[in-house]
């Protein structure tokens, strides 16, 4: 599937993505499994939590992460991987 | 199981309990001929954790790390307050699965529950036919199940179907498939016999032959092809047919936490078969005490502990030696290598196991099914010809 920037996903039914204190993480739950994220794969979902489009996603971490190269394509291809491990969906 | 792939930070060398297992009763209707519990649960069932104690589990490990929570048992209906210990695991936090057979749930309850944020609930499902069903569980539960699987369904949780596969269900394999697909379950473990507690007593009459291991297997992944993502199918292989062991739990207190029925808290199901250990009491003991600083938790961490072969074997991280309790239930020794491994001294005791699935006098002896009854005999000492080629069974 192509990524458009005015796409907007959300976390997919039956999967909780949170903030774990003890792990210093966010992480994924889902039925007999839990993926620790890494700050980056966090960040990005965690926008997608928030409702935002691809655009607005990358308009908030190039914002907050002014330094990183190439982060546009980073969040593209974070959603790619999270689309196939089914823990999102595409709301519009 | 935990996932780790890519986009994901693994810490090997966090030791915090992502999972906690509350089996929160011995006490169970069904009496399945492969059930993990101990063989000697009768000697358990008295002086169960209160409504309150469990709550301060709940909350001790949640700070601890966990954030899996399995309530299983027995079977954990039979207790009144599962819906007063869900509510409060789902306020902090926990992703809560229910395990059951389907026996003491009804429409009040199911409902109550989702108020109450359980996540998801796990249900036993045994066979296409009511026969298999009622056979294996020892009662006539085959109706009931189909029962609650609609209920789940209607009621919007993710439906996880869980499937023992031994030699009286495994060739019905693709009806059984079929059935979770019609069902409309979103995942189906079918994992196949794993021979501790009730299982290992009734390992000649449940062990399946190669080739219908093989034959599952096949029928599995062309209809994983076919389904594709709509069902998520886990096949558990069973250890005996291969030359490595599994990583047991993923490792002796990495990820999983046991807590008892009477609070013992436990690094696997079948622990209390290894000899010398003592485990902790969540009534005396903190669990973050436990978990860290215990001896039994700390006994097999790592691979310190390790014996040859398993000491200087250039595997001896993927697999921390498999598992300590079928080291000690087969060879007698814990701290030896899995005896499923093809480099263990003791690989001839499995591959016996796997000649006997071709003796039908010994298929032909009766099953002992997990009742208070036979828990009973087996721990007044009175099957001992039964269990004779296992220790540390009474
Ligand atoms: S495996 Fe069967 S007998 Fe054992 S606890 Fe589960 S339902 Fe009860
Ligand atoms: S020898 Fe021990 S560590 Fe090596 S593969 Fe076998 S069980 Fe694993």
């Amino acid at each position: 599937m192509t990524i458009k920037p005015e796409d907007i996903y959300k976390i997919a039914p039956h999967h909780r993505f949170q903030w774990e204190k003890a792990q210093d993480c966010y992480v994924i739950l889902f039925p007999e499994g839990m993926v620790k994220l890494n700050g980056g794969a966090g960040e990005v979902l965690n926008l997608v939590n928030d409702n935002l489009s691809v655009e607005k996603i990358t308009e908030a971490l190039t914002k907050k992460f002014p330094d990183a190269d190439g982060i546009d394509k980073d969040i593209i291809g974070m959603i790619e991987m999270a689309l196939e491990k089914a823990w999102i969906e595409k709301t519009n | 199981m935990v996932e780790k792939n890519n986009g994901v930070s693994s810490n090997t060398t966090a030791t915090q309990p992502l999972w906690l297992l509350a089996e929160i009763t011995y006490q169970c209707p069904l009496q399945c001929a492969f059930c993990y519990n101990p063989t000697d649960f009768d000697k358990h069932t008295q002086n169960e954790l209160d409504t309150e104690s469990w709550i301060k589990v709940l909350r001790q490990a949640r700070d601890l790390g966990a954030a899996q929570l399995g309530i299983s048992g027995g079977e954990p209906l039979l207790r009144k307050d599962i819906e007063e210990i869900v509510i409060e695991a789902s306020s902090l936090g926990y992703y809560s699965n229910l395990i059951t057979s389907g026996a003491g749930m009804n429409e009040k309850r199911i409902d109550a529950l989702k108020d109450g944020g359980l996540d998801h609930i796990q249900l036993s499902m045994h066979d296409i036919t009511e026969e298999i069903n009622n056979f294996i569980t020892n009662t006539k539960t085959f109706k009931l199940k189909q029962k609650i699987a609609a209920m789940i369904k209607d009621r919007g949780y993710p439906m996880v179907l869980n499937v023992v596969l031994h030699r009286y269900n495994i060739d019905h394999i693709k009806e059984i498939l079929e059935m979770a697909e019609g069902l409309g379950a979103d995942y189906i473990e079918l994992a196949n016999t794993q021979y501790y507690g009730w299982s290992l007593v009734n390992r000649d009459q449940l062990m399946p032959k190669k080739e219908q291991v093989l034959h599952a297997e096949k029928v599995t992944n062309e209809f994983r092809e076919r389904i594709g993502n709509k069902m998520k199918i886990f096949f558990v292989v069973p250890d005996y047919y291969d030359d490595r062991p599994k990583k047991c739990m993923n490792g002796w207190g990495e990820v999983f936490m046991i807590v008892t029925a009477n609070g013992d808290v436990l690094p696997c199901h079948s622990a209390r078969v290894i000899p010398n250990l003592e485990f902790p009491n969540v009534r005396n003991t903190d669990v973050k005490q436990i978990w860290y600083d215990s001896p039994a938790f700390n006994k097999f961490r790592g691979t310190d502990w390790m014996k040859e072969p398993c000491r200087s074997c250039s595997e001896k991280e993927n697999d921390l030696g498999g598992c300590r309790c079928q080291a000690m239930l087969l060879a007698g020794d814990a701290e030896s290598a899995d005896p499923v491994c093809s480099k263990s001294p003791n690989r001839h005791l499995i591959d016996q196991a796997i000649k006997d699935t071709e003796n039908p006098g010994l298929e032909a002896k009766p099953i002992m099914f997990r009742s208070n009854k036979n828990s009973k005999k087996i721990s007044e000492g009175e099957e001992k010809e039964r269990l004779a080629k296992f220790h540390a069974l009474p």
